[in-house]
């Protein structure tokens, strides 16, 4: 039981990691090779403007 | 629950061709981890038990005449319904339609790229499809078409979700997983003809265009003469800058902290907004007319499309994610266990089509003006955006794709339930607009009491004190009855009357946040849209970072739609019963340009015989969308049509930019259904050469691959 709430927790974190970019941001530094920076993450920002910032959002 | 796709549904050859561990993984789909544990005969009694307790509640919202019901007969309708939708009729278009393949590399796997392309967990993905499909649409549509009575708008909601907007996300996710996640434009181009791109395109950008009008209005409306309101408004951009610094400068990549942190500043903000609404020196610079918020408005829109996107669009966006789920679940917890009842009888006497709040009758009105709880066109793009690159195993698609709808469904159920739970004359006094009931409170109520909802210009003068505003007459648009709705539901328990003001703004906020950010990054897409069309004309206007290009073809945007905005404004009877149906009905031509792909997709496929699944919405919204457009654009009645209101306003001799902006959307509406009835011609056709053999079936999926993900899980 205890072991289903943890799963329960940690799949609803990684949502909203995913959801808010923090993992996208991750997989950006695993990529690059560069470790979290303000630097890198201006370069992730570039990036996510170029492919992210381009789709429209639903009504 | 969605590895459940039967065996039945693969083709010998695709059980033959993997080796013996493909065989071990399509084996277990029927061991008892994945049917469960439950004997048969106990699951054929809870599907029983289900039917008929959804049967009961849809019997009870439809017959119950005459006395008030319990809000939760709309939920177990619905989630019975979603339920029965998603385990039989989801798992028949799995089985037998797109025959759904297991052994199938997604592209998220083929392509792996860790920025576009990643393969992810079902239950993040649904999460991700949710918050890029939930706007503010599921809960505007069914309060403005609460008007016609809870019980069209909520079959329409259950029954269009389950049969129609279910099933096109389902299969246009699916079919961009099987293209590399291609877009619905280039699906309708490759698969149906240029034409069809044109269309879709074409289609993208006016939907985009008229929507950032009408959500601008909404926003206008639920603001004006709101001191508290405003305010707590405006202090959203100073904390969505302090966000971007915080996030860019201090804690970079700490974004669920900073939206967090933003949160908690947003709701000092609506505490400020009390105090700034009792002061009456920082009342007064707070309270704004309609046409000043309208150009704060627009220069927000340009500043958003134009600045750098890290310091205002991107922390804007997660803040409004993180409040737009948090408050969402939180309406979902309130309704269940609140139990509220609905006050709005099943049906009014506005099924006439002589209603305040938009004129026209049910059909085919109610239809345009539900889109996103039960189909939308607009979700077409995201379920062939960034979702399809992510899905892992191509079953899930039938969790993320009919699953995400579903959840959508169940957030317009809230708010009709939301805009139920008011007494019916407090409902038509403030979705009612000034240009039918008047604007004098007396003569208001006087006419809502007239037509048999009884209210007083005291009980809305006392319920605009409760929430802390001025005056909740004419508060057209949707928001502001949308947040009375949740404060009551809220306030009966938590807090009581007290917080009720509390409450009120907090939704105010929640839905001007919600609009704003669709501004922001609407703004800012058709700019893109418009830079990459007008690069072919000229190249360096397609330079998305030259700044002559960015802030041109931002101010295009801008005065595109802010000239819808103006239009609301400057309209007599209310600018939100014009652009709110042309809006639904530009989304719903883009629904029909999506099931077009799909049923073209589905008969090249060779699979004819199940083509009903998307052939019957589509018929269904092609006779929705052109009835209303052609009432739209030549009914007689001036409350509907356009060009009948331009006549009606040449002969009173009113200004002829009114007249001008009625010719116009008429256009616009003429436009697109000629473009759709071309795409529609067009698909015809090819359905009829691929049937009659005179043209082969080339279906331009890319080539099957085996996928490696699922040995690696298994092992």
């Amino acid at each position: 039981m205890k072991k289903r709430v943890r799963r329960l927790f940690a799949t609803l974190f990684a949502m909203l990691r995913e959801v808010f970019d923090e993992s996208a941001y991750q997989r950006f530094l695993l990529r690059e090779k560069v470790a979290p920076s303000v630097a890198s993450y201006a370069a992730f920002l570039a990036e996510y403007e170029t492919v992210k910032a381009r789709r429209p959002r639903c009504c | 629950m969605t590895d459940g796709v039967a065996n039945e549904a693969l083709t010998p050859s695709q059980t033959l061709r993997g080796p013996p561990v493909f065989a071990t993984i399509l084996a277990t789909r029927h061991s008892p981890r994945t049917t469960g544990c439950m004997p048969k005969i106990l699951r054929v009694l809870l599907w029983i038990a289900i039917s008929l307790l959804g049967a009961v509640a849809l019997a009870t919202i439809a017959l119950h005449r005459g006395e008030q019901i319990d809000a939760l007969w709309l939920v177990v309708a619905a989630v019975c319904t979603y339920a029965v939708g998603y385990r039989f009729y989801s798992r028949f278009i799995s089985a037998k339609v797109l025959a759904l393949d297991p052994l199938r590399a997604t592209p998220a796997e083929r392509l792996e790229n860790g920025r576009d392309f990643v393969p992810t967990n079902k239950w993040v993905v649904f999460g991700h499809h949710f918050a890029a499909i939930a706007g503010p649409g599921p809960l505007v549509g069914p309060v403005l078409a609460a008007q016609f009575g809870y019980l069209p708008g909520t079959l329409w909601i259950i029954a269009g979700a389950v049969l129609g907007g279910c099933v096109q996300d389902f299969v246009i996710l699916l079919f961009s997983v099987r293209r590399d996640g291609k877009s619905l434009t280039e699906m309708a181009k490759t698969e149906i003809g240029r034409v069809g791109g044109v269309v879709a395109y074409g289609a993208v950008l006016s939907i985009i265009v008229i929507l950032l009008g009408a959500t601008a209005l909404i926003v206008v409306n639920a603001l004006k003469a709101s001191p508290w309101g405003t305010f707590t408004i405006a202090m959203t951009m100073p904390i969505a800058v302090l966000m971007g610094v915080y996030l860019r400068r201090i804690r970079p990549g700490k974004v669920l902290e900073t939206s967090l942190l933003g949160f908690v500043l947003v709701v000092a903000a609506i505490f400020g907004g009390q105090w700034v609404s009792e002061t009456p020196a920082w009342a007064a610079v707070f309270t704004l007319s309609a046409s000043t918020l309208a150009i704060l408005i627009i220069a927000y829109g340009f500043a958003a499309s134009s600045l750098p996107v890290w310091l205002l669009l991107t922390p804007r966006d997660y803040l409004s994610t993180f409040v737009k789920l948090g408050t969402i679940s939180l309406l979902a917890v309130g309704i269940v266990v609140l139990r509220p009842s609905l006050h709005m009888p099943p049906l009014t006497r506005f099924a006439d089509g002589n209603g305040p709040v938009f004129a026209g009758t049910i059909f085919p009105f109610a239809f345009i003006t539900i889109a996103c709880g039960a189909i939308s066109g607009f979700h077409s793009l995201i379920s062939s955006g960034t979702t399809p690159k992510l899905i892992r195993h191509e079953p899930e698609t039938r969790f993320v794709g009919y699953g995400g709808m579903m959840a959508e469904s169940m957030v317009a159920i809230m708010a009709m339930i939301a805009a139920s739970v008011l007494q019916p004359g407090v409902y038509f006094a403030v979705n009612s607009p000034a240009g039918i009931v008047g604007q004098a409170p007396e003569a208001a109520a006087t006419a809502i009491s007239s037509w048999g909802f009884p209210v007083t210009a005291a009980q809305m003068a006392s319920l605009a004190h409760a929430v802390g505003e001025q005056t909740l007459f004419n508060r057209t648009g949707g928001a502001p009855a949308f947040a009375v709705g949740m404060a009551q539901i809220f306030s009966s328990t938590l807090g009581g009357q007290t917080v009720m003001a509390l409450w009120y703004h907090f939704a105010i906020m929640f839905e001007a946040l919600f609009i704003l950010t669709i501004i922001d990054a609407g703004t800012r897409v058709g700019r893109f849209m418009l830079q990459d069309a007008l690069g072919h004309i000229w190249k360096p206007l397609g330079r998305t970072s030259w700044y002559p290009s960015i802030l041109f073809t931002s101010a295009v945007i801008v005065a595109a739609w802010g000239n819808f905005l103006w239009q609301g404004i400057k309209d007599p009877l209310g600018g939100i019963n014009s652009l709110w149906p042309l809006f639904g009905i530009c989304n719903q031509l883009l629904a029909t340009v999506a099931l077009c792909v799909a049923t073209t997709i589905i008969v090249k496929m060779g699979r004819a015989r199940y083509v009903f699944v998307t052939l019957i919405p589509l018929a269904w919204l092609v006779a929705v969308t052109f009835t209303a457009s052609w009432h739209k654009v030549l009914d007689p009645n001036p409350r509907i049509g356009f060009l009948s209101h331009a006549r009606q306003l040449v002969a009173a001799g009113s200004n002829p930019r009114l007249v001008f902006n009625d010719r116009l959307d008429a256009a616009i509406t003429a436009v697109l259904v000629v473009m759709v009835a071309t795409i529609l011609i067009e698909s015809g056709m090819e359905w009829a050469r691929v049937l009659s053999g005179s043209k082969m079936a080339e279906v331009r999926e890319v080539p099957f691959v085996m996928t490696r993900l699922a040995i690696e899980e298994r092992a």
